[in-house]
Formats: structure tokens, sequence, C-alpha cells
């Protein structure tokens, strides 16, 4: 659905009396199959809004090249146009429009007539849950509300794919997991969902791949579970009594299933194995064996932060 | 056909948002009106003239061109709250024609300037001014342009700099020298000669001056095509910038 071969944009930006050159995305391959929910993750400055704005033909790219929905992005922006929808990072309705007036006039932008401009806006209300507020200005919204609007905006051609640029940022978690269940639902109309996030819970959640973006280039791209499953394997914490556990080390040190063991200061102990799910069992066997009470045991995944932090060497949630 | 449609819609939409504003439309008539009934009394003195309604075949010719060059060249404003609010981007991203997206602002614009034009032009027949309809309409045709053309470049750099603080200043250092130098409010007649020779420069001042002829009643004057045709060329070219900005505009 979406194909790019080395997408690459830098800015020029004066500070002072000094031109300093920012290479914003550094050559961007990425594959975005039809019908998924495809994810951008990384930290502020990452190049993720560039990126998209090169693939809505917004700016130019400096170099590379790609294919949306079947048309050339160099050669044919404006059939790119017509099959893509977009929805800013910062916003896109007037606030002293009502949400129908902007339905209304963005599906007309797209060259649809008034009549069906009209009901598809009447559709596209209903759908968000916005009928209730359709005829106020925009400015009366709630952030989550007009949020709903932009992304209506976004989708009232029914584009083959639409961009949206952090739809969750500023909402709260109830307004974000009524967003999840749109943006779900806009894949089951069939649409491709390109999102930009820098929220790892969403990215897990939400995506069907994701690529993790950082300092213009895409580090890691995959499922969130091959991505995690990629660096560590699990982690399983057994929960000791302090008297307890050097009999617990020296009983599972050199099994086949721990790659690494650790003690923890305060009692207890954490295992590094390839798949949680199976080495379980066997823990518990052999700590049966050896006679010994466990207070818990416990399953930890790496996160998608684990990830980040492998192959850029920061946490996302330091940077 | 396409190209028509898209900047009726965006005129539609532009229209119908200033109409919304009250305040604007008490401004953009009564601000007019006060220049007429304030500044028309001292009129006839200062300028010598024989009778009012001479002084007026003067001064309201310039009011017009004043009132065209200014309400065009601040719309940029308006465009940059757009730009803010993130509409542009938005349409911009649709496939409608990039020279609508200008052309319906602009066209909003010239037609709310000849809605003032009018008004004034009314109000100064009651005060004996004269003027024959085939001169009146080819001097709005002159006001319509230098409008479009003010309007578009106000909206092209506006794109440019994207800021208030960047467009306030560069817009008050190009209107001021254009406004003193064309003899908008006062004619140069009597202008010592190198203040004219810097007049032939500034093509306001020949818009000014063709557009005196035409109130005059003096349509066979050379004045008249020079300013019609400087002011159509002006027009033009600063659409066709504009509208570029409008197609490459980043952020
Ligand atoms: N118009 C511009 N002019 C100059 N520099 C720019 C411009 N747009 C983006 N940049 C720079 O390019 C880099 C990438 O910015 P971008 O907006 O793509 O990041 P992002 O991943 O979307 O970040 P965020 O999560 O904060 O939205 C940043 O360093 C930014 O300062
Ligand atoms: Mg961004």
């Amino acid at each position: 659905m979406i194909e790019t071969r080395g997408l690459r944009k830098s800015f020029r930006s004066r500070a002072g009396r000094e031109t300093k050159t920012v290479d914003a995305v550094r050559g961007v391959n990425l594959e975005v199959a039809e019908g998924e929910i495809f994810g951008f993750l990384g930290p502020n400055g990452a190049g993720k809004t560039t990126t998209l704005r090169m693939l809505a033909t917004l700016i130019e790219p400096d170099g590379g090249e790609a294919t949306i929905a079947g048309a050339d992005l160099r050669k044919d922006p404006a059939e790119v146009r017509r099959r893509i929808g977009y929805v800013p990072q910062g916003g896109s309705t007037w606030d002293e429009s009502t949400a129908r007036e902007e339905l209304v006039l963005h599906a007309r932008m797209y060259g649809i007539g008034k009549a069906d401009a009209q009901r598809r806006a009447a559709r596209a209300l209903e759908a968000f849950q916005l009928t209730e507020y359709a005829d106020r200005k925009c400015k009366t919204y709630s952030g989550g509300q007009r949020r709903r609007v932009e992304i209506a905006l976004g989708i009232i051609h029914e584009p083959k794919i639409v961009f949206l640029d952090e739809p969750t940022t500023g909402l709260d978690p109830q307004s974000r997991a009524h967003m999840w269940d749109e943006i779900r639902r806009l894949r089951r109309d069939g649409m491709t969902v390109f999102i930009t996030t820098h929220y790892l819970d969403e990215a897990d959640a939400l995506c069907d791949r994701i690529a993790i973006m950082d300092n213009g280039e895409v580090v890691a791209e995959g499922t969130p579970t091959e991505l995690k499953r990629e660096i560590s394997g699990d982690v399983v914490l057994v929960g000791l009594d302090l008297a307890a556990t050097p009999q617990a080390a020296q009983a599972l040190d050199g099994e086949p299933y721990v790659n690494k063991l650790e003690t923890a200061d305060e009692g207890g102990l954490r295992l590094y194995v390839d798949e949680g799910a199976t080495a379980i069992p066997q823990v518990l066997r052999r700590l049966d064996q050896a006679g010994l009470d466990l207070r818990s045991i416990e399953l930890h995944r790496p996160s998608l932060d684990d990830v980040f932090l492998t192959k850029t060497g920061r946490s996302l949630r330091e940077s | 056909m396409k190209f028509a449609r898209d900047t009726w819609l965006i005129f539609q939409r532009q229209t119908q948002l200033l109409l919304r504003n009250p305040v604007w439309v008490f401004v953009g008539v009564f601000q007019p009106v006060m220049y007429l009934l304030l500044f028309a009394p001292l009129l006839k003195p200062a300028l010598n003239a024989p009778t009012q309604a001479a002084a007026y075949k003067i001064f309201v010719p310039g009011l017009l061109v004043l009132l065209a060059i200014f309400g065009g060249l601040f719309q940029g404003f308006g465009l940059i709250a757009e730009l803010r609010a993130g509409v542009i981007e938005r349409s911009r991203v649709t496939p409608i024609s990039r020279l609508a997206l200008l052309l319906g602002r602009s066209l909003r614009d010239v037609v709310s300037l000849l809605v003032q034009a009018v008004i004034i032009t009314l109000l100064a027949l009651l005060f004996d001014l004269r003027v024959f309809i085939g001169d009146l309409l080819l001097a709005y045709l002159m006001l319509a342009l230098i409008a479009l053309m003010t309007s578009a470049v106000s909206y092209g750099v506006a794109l440019k700099v994207k800021s208030e603080d960047a467009l306030a200043p560069l817009m008050n250092t190009v209107a001021q020298p254009v406004l003193l130098l064309s003899g908008i409010l006062l004619p140069l007649t009597f202008a010592p000669g190198w203040l004219q020779a810097i007049a032939d420069w500034n093509p306001f001042s020949w818009a000014v001056d063709g557009t005196r002829a035409l109130f005059a009643g003096d349509l066979g004057s050379d004045k008249v095509w020079q300013g019609l045709t400087i002011t159509a060329v002006l027009a033009a070219l600063g659409v066709v910038w504009a509208a570029r900005q409008f197609a490459r505009s980043v952020r």
C-alpha cells in the first residue's frame, strides 16, 4: 500500500548568523501492507511528522521515492492526494466554523457534489458521535471532540490510506481508549491506517506493525511481538524468602533453559529465559524437587521501551 | 471548470465567515463613511477647489484607491491565523487547485472592497459628486485590480514569513512610501520636480491618476489606459507569484 525507498529531507534553519542544516529524515525505507494499522514510534524530533508530510505531498523530499496506493509520489502527487487522507498533528479546524460546515467543505474540496457532501457529513458526524455538537462552533469543543472532528475530516472522502499524526496526544485515558476504537473501526472498514505516536503502550496495543524511528532513521521494524522477542526473550521473576534464595539459585543455575540468573538483594531471583511460557513449569518442577517454597512467580515480557533501549542506547521515556 | 468550481467554493466559505463577524462588517462600512464625513469639510479650502463637488472629484478617487491598497495589504494576517490553525495544510492535502485557494480568498477581498466603494460613491452623490456610470464602472475595475494585487501579494508574503510579527512591519514599510508618493490623498500637481520623478516609478501613482481621470469624465485620457494596463499586469504577476507560494509553502 505504501512503499518508500530512501526518503530524505533536510531543513536549513537560521540561528542568528549561522545557517544550520537539520537532517530531519535520512533515508527511510518502509513497506506498509493493505488493511493494517502501521505505527511510527519515536521521540520528539525523530522525523515522524516530516516523513508523513512528505508522504502526504505537503513537502517535497530531497531524495528517494515512494509509491502510495499505487500512485507515484514524485510523478503524480495529484493522484496521491485523491487517494489519501491526512490529519495533521497540530489540528486543522477553524474556530468560527461548525463541524458540519468543516466536513461539507472538506468533502467538496475533493470534488464531491454538494448533496453528497452533506450526506457524508451527516454520516461521519454520527459515526464519530458528534451529531449533538454538529452545529456548534469548533471553538466550543473539548479537545477530544475536536480531535474526532479532525479525524472525520481526514476520512470524509473514503481514502484508501489515512495518515494520523499523533491522534491521541493530549487526550485523557478514556478518550484515548475511544480513539483507539475509532481507529480500529477504520481498519475494519478496509482502510490502511498510518499513525505516529510516542506512546509505547499505544504502539503496542493498537498497531499491527511498527517502525521505530530515531534521529531521522528507522532503527527497527516489525510486529510489536516480533520486535520484543528479537531482543532479549523473557524474564521470570521468582519470589522467595531471603533464606531460601541461595539454595534456589544453586538449584536453577546451569539449567539449560536459563540463559542468565540474578539474585535480588531482598531475596528472589531474576531468570533470563527465551520463552517464559515453557520455562515457568520447568522452574516450578525444579524448585519443587529441591523442596523449596516459593512466594510468587511472575513473567515479565520486554516492552517496546527495552527494544528502543537496545537499538539506540537510550530509553524512550527519557528522551 | 474544476478551477472555477474550486474558486467559488473557497470564495463562498471566506465570504460566509466574513459576514459572520459583525465587527468586520461594522468597521468595513463605517470607516470609509467617517473619512467622507469628517475629512470632506476640510477639502474645499485645502484643495482650493471652486466647489464642493470639484473637491470630491479629486478626493473620492484617492480615498477609494487608498482603501483598495490597505484593504488588500492587510489580508495576510487572516491567512496567518488560518496557517496556524492548520486549515491551509488541510486544504493543501486535497486535490483542490492551488490557484483557487488564493483566488477564492482574493476575490472575497475584491468584492468586499467594491461594496465599500459603492457605499462611498452613493454617499458622495449626496454631496453633489457627479460621474458617468460607464466611467465609474471602469474606475471600479481599476480598484478591483489594485485590491486583487495587494491582497494576493499580502497572502504570498504571509505564506513566506508565517508570522504576524514579521508581516506587520513589512507591510507598513511597503505601504508608507507607496502611499506618500502616490498623491493619493492630495494630488502631486504642485509637487517639486524630484518628487514627481519618484512618483513616476510608483505604480499606484498611475492608478490614482487614472481613477481621477475617470471621475473627471476624461475617458479619453492616456492616464486611463496606462493606469489600467499597469494595474492589470501587476495584479496578474501578484496572483501568479502568490499561487506558487500556496503550491510550495513549507509550514
Ligand atoms: N520546517 C522546518 N524547518 C526547520 N526544521 C524543521 C522543520 N520541520 C521539522 N524540522 C526539524 O526536523 C526534525 C524532525 O522534526 P519532526 O517534526 O519530523 O519530528 P517528530 O518526530 O514529528 O517529533 P514530535 O514527536 O515532536 O512531533 C526536528 O529536529 C525539527 O526541528
Ligand atoms: Mg510530529
